[in-house]
């Protein structure tokens, strides 16, 4: 099969080059020190890094779920304890928020040749982060059930819906589907993605001020509700790791969970290696016919730390351009959907290509867009448990946000 | 032993406590008055992967300037107090105002995060304290009357609630009441009901929790009643039997009076503690239906990617405010049977 990204993301067709790397990658001194969250993709681009380490050179890493916690304390400091963060479409935000990392024109100018034009994240003109991975929820579906039961993949959330009620009614499966719907961060992105594809913002244009509070938001809230329908009553529980094991125990035919986690959903060494072969991505369900993928698009990249010497700087960026190389990409195509030069999309990326293709939109990456994130994550549930109105839920979302507004400054 | 010599003895104490427990509630109480200087934004333009939008930023140039001026933030007062999030004085001003009978009064209220929190941990402090004190002094009476050679490995397993790190003790259980579970199961075949799910029902998680604390709770209330069952005097166990008393009337009258200020001691911990439940509602993912006063200092310090340190600052010094108003009987009790005995 051929995967063809849009041609927004990937110039691709470059041969891929085998020279043996240098070892040295050139930089003359200087301290690099990663701070990263833990997942595979991550530690492959730290240990790369790492080769550029000699004499004169240190390059450490610290990969933990933890990242995000301790970034703001760990940059505020002079020296900042860590020269590069690795960040995510929401995590760059308070970074930028608190004036913690540098612009990096003159560093791409003079070091990034391998760079694509994609892949700097530019703020107000000027260069803050580089990307190297996308990421997305879609849907993952076993193509063994939908073929017995003559059903073709959702590309909507009501084709998903009707499927579920089929499967439910016809008794193959009591509860088809299951979703990150776990009170907290994970719903409220289960919210997030829901709403970008009703094609309304979240924020008045220009300002902080919320606006949800209409159609969107309660179609929103219904296409939630309707999914909870054919989900176990433990979707309160639910989160990326909850979900897994029910897959593999044959429970499910319908799942939305993350493309970095796909390769572990498909891969040869799933502990359910026939359901794994049974399993398919495709693009998470439109709200409507016609609709964008309503799923919101992330981006994972790295910045450089503004506390730090210029020296540390430059060879921070430096042993990056080493980690993110389409050389290292080339060797580990598998275990993200790379946004660098020479990325052939692997099956695993099925579903966050067909975001992508689909023209799904980006998670929003203005300043307060965590504070309602927060508020999503702690008001929706009750309304999907029937305990009280969408319209109660909406305005529940939004006095929690507008209190945390206030008190973050945003809102007067 | 004269002023003195007690100023000599106890000022590396006071010392500590002044460092440790004063100067961190003082520079919390401080913090909870301030919020953050109001944002200057201004209008950019956004670009990655995915396009460019127009986005605002903060404006890094003008913000340096004013948290320069003053590093702590905007003074606020009082104001995060009676916001929305904590006791929201004029939301409710607003709602008994409005609302038609008492029970939309009080289902109201009880929508509003703050006392969403308390009721929650109130309901757990008030419920698990009292069986922890029943089931701990059960177990003590129990161990303490079985042969000597059991005695060991029974107090070792009565223990192990205690042992087990919350978290762990309580993902182990969440584990266990799943509807694959070993519990989850059980409960599923007893009831002959396939939908039942500890999980997903508010009070079916409410009651999971409480079950989890009184388990997680009881051997320390029966470790103390334990030690001082040790210490009974014989004498008047023996005078009580000469007088006819049966098992449960030594218990009553002997046993029971004697370890009342262990009793006492046990309550004090268990209304702190519990007041401040946190890890079971984490570890049982149950903050769909049961949220506490630290959970809420955790979800505006954790979840969200700018820490909310005003507002956490004021759960905390209402949090406070709440563990004193609740030890404060049991700490008259104890002054006025101190002071009886002098």
């Amino acid at each position: 099969m051929k995967f063809k990204l849009t041609t927004a993301l990937v110039a691709c067709g470059l041969a891929m080059s085998t020279t043996a790397a240098l070892a040295d990658c050139g930089i003359e001194g200087g301290s690099v020190r990663i701070l990263s969250n833990d997942f595979e993709a991550l530690h492959v681009i730290a240990d790369a890094a790492k080769t550029c380490a000699n004499d004169s050179v240190e390059v450490t890493s610290n990969a933990t779920t933890e990242h995000k916690n301790i970034q703001v304390p760990a940059l505020t400091t002079n020296p900042a304890s860590y020269t590069v963060p690795i960040v995510a479409t929401n995590s760059i935000v308070p970074l930028l928020n608190e004036d913690l990392i540098r612009p990096l024109d003159a560093y791409v100018e003079k070091w990034g040749q391998q760079l694509l034009p994609q892949q700097l994240i530019k703020v107000d003109g000027k260069v803050m982060a580089i990307a190297f991975m996308a990421n997305a929820q879609h849907l993952f579906y076993r193509k063994d059930i939908l073929e017995e039961h003559g059903i073709a993949v959702p590309g909507t959330y009501a084709e998903l819906i009707e499927a579920s009620k089929m499967l439910k009614d016809k008794g193959v499966m009591e509860y088809p589907l299951a979703a990150n719907f776990k009170p907290g961060w994970n719903l409220a992105a289960e919210f997030v993605n829901t709403y970008l594809g009703t094609g309304g913002d979240f924020f008045k244009a220009g300002s902080a001020e919320l606006d949800i509070d209409n159609a969107n938001g309660m179609k929103t809230l219904e296409t939630l509700k309707a999914m909870t329908n054919y989900m176990s009553p433990d979707y309160v529980t639910y989160d990326t790791n909850g979900v897994k094991p029910i897959w593999e125990a044959n429970e499910l035919a319908f799942a939305t969970s993350w493309g970095s986690r796909a390769s572990a959903y498909i891969g040869d060494d799933s502990p359910a290696p026939e359901i794994a072969k049974a399993t398919a991505l495709a693009a998470m369900p439109a709200l409507m016919d016609g609709g964008v993928p309503s799923a919101a698009l992330w981006w994972d990249g790295f910045t450089i730390a503004k506390n730090i010497s210029d020296e540390d700087a430059e060879a921070s960026f430096r042993a990056m351009m080493k980690g993110i190389s389409p050389q290292v990409i080339a060797e580990n195509q598998e275990l993200a959907v790379w946004l660098v030069d020479g990325y052939a999309p692997t099956p695993a990326a099925d579903g966050v290509v067909a975001n992508l293709q689909g023209k799904a939109r980006p998670y929003p990456m203005v300043p307060y867009m965590g504070l309602l994130h927060t508020a999503l994550g702690d008001n929706v549930i009750e309304y999907l448990q029937g305990s009280e109105s969408a319209e109660q839920a909406l305005d529940d979302i939004t006095a929690a946000y507008n209190t945390a507004a206030k008190e973050a400054g945003f809102l007067n | 032993m004269t002023h003195k010599e007690f100023m000599a003895f106890i000022w590396p104490s006071l010392l500590a406590m002044a460092l440790f427990i004063a100067v961190p509630i003082v520079s919390v109480a401080y913090q909870s008055m301030f919020v953050e200087h109001e944002q200057i934004m201004i209008e950019t333009e956004t670009c990655g992967p995915f396009g460019c939008t127009p986005e605002v930023a903060v404006d890094q140039d003008a913000m340096r300037k004013v948290r320069e001026d003053s590093p702590a933030g905007r003074f606020n007062g009082l104001d995060t107090y009676t916001n929305s999030s904590h006791l929201a004085t004029d939301e409710i001003t607003e709602i008994v105002a409005t609302s038609e009978n008492f029970g939309e009064i009080r289902d109201r209220i009880m929508n509003l995060p703050f006392y969403k929190a308390l009721i929650f941990t109130l309901s757990y402090t008030f419920i698990v304290t009292p069986l922890v004190i029943v089931f701990g002094f059960i177990i003590a009476v129990v161990v303490n009357s079985i042969p000597s050679f059991l005695k060991g490995p029974v107090i070792f397993f009565s223990l192990l609630p205690m042992i087990v790190t919350p978290l762990v003790g309580s993902l182990v259980l969440f584990w266990m009441i799943d509807s694959r579970g070993v519990v989850g199961a059980f409960l599923q075949y007893l009831f002959a009901d396939p939908s039942l799910s500890l999980k997903a029902s508010p009070t079916l998680t409410w009651v999971t929790l409480f079950v989890y604390g009184v388990w997680h709770s009881a051997p320390f209330a029966f470790v103390v009643f334990y030690a001082g069952l040790q210490t009974v005097p014989s004498d008047t166990l023996e005078s009580s039997m000469v007088d006819g008393a049966n098992r449960w009337e030594q218990i009553r009258f002997v046993v029971m009076p004697y370890l009342l200020p262990l009793a006492t001691f046990v309550a004090l911990m268990q209304l702190m503690d519990n007041f401040r439940i946190f890890e079971p509602i984490i570890g049982f993912s149950a903050s769909a239906s049961a949220t506490s006063l630290s959970y809420l200092i955790y979800t505006d310090l954790r979840e969200a990617e700018t820490p909310l340190f005003g507002s956490a600052a004021a759960t905390s010094m209402l949090t406070i405010i709440g563990v004193i108003i609740l030890l404060l009987p049991v700490l008259f009790r104890n002054a006025r049977e101190f002071n009886r005995k002098a």
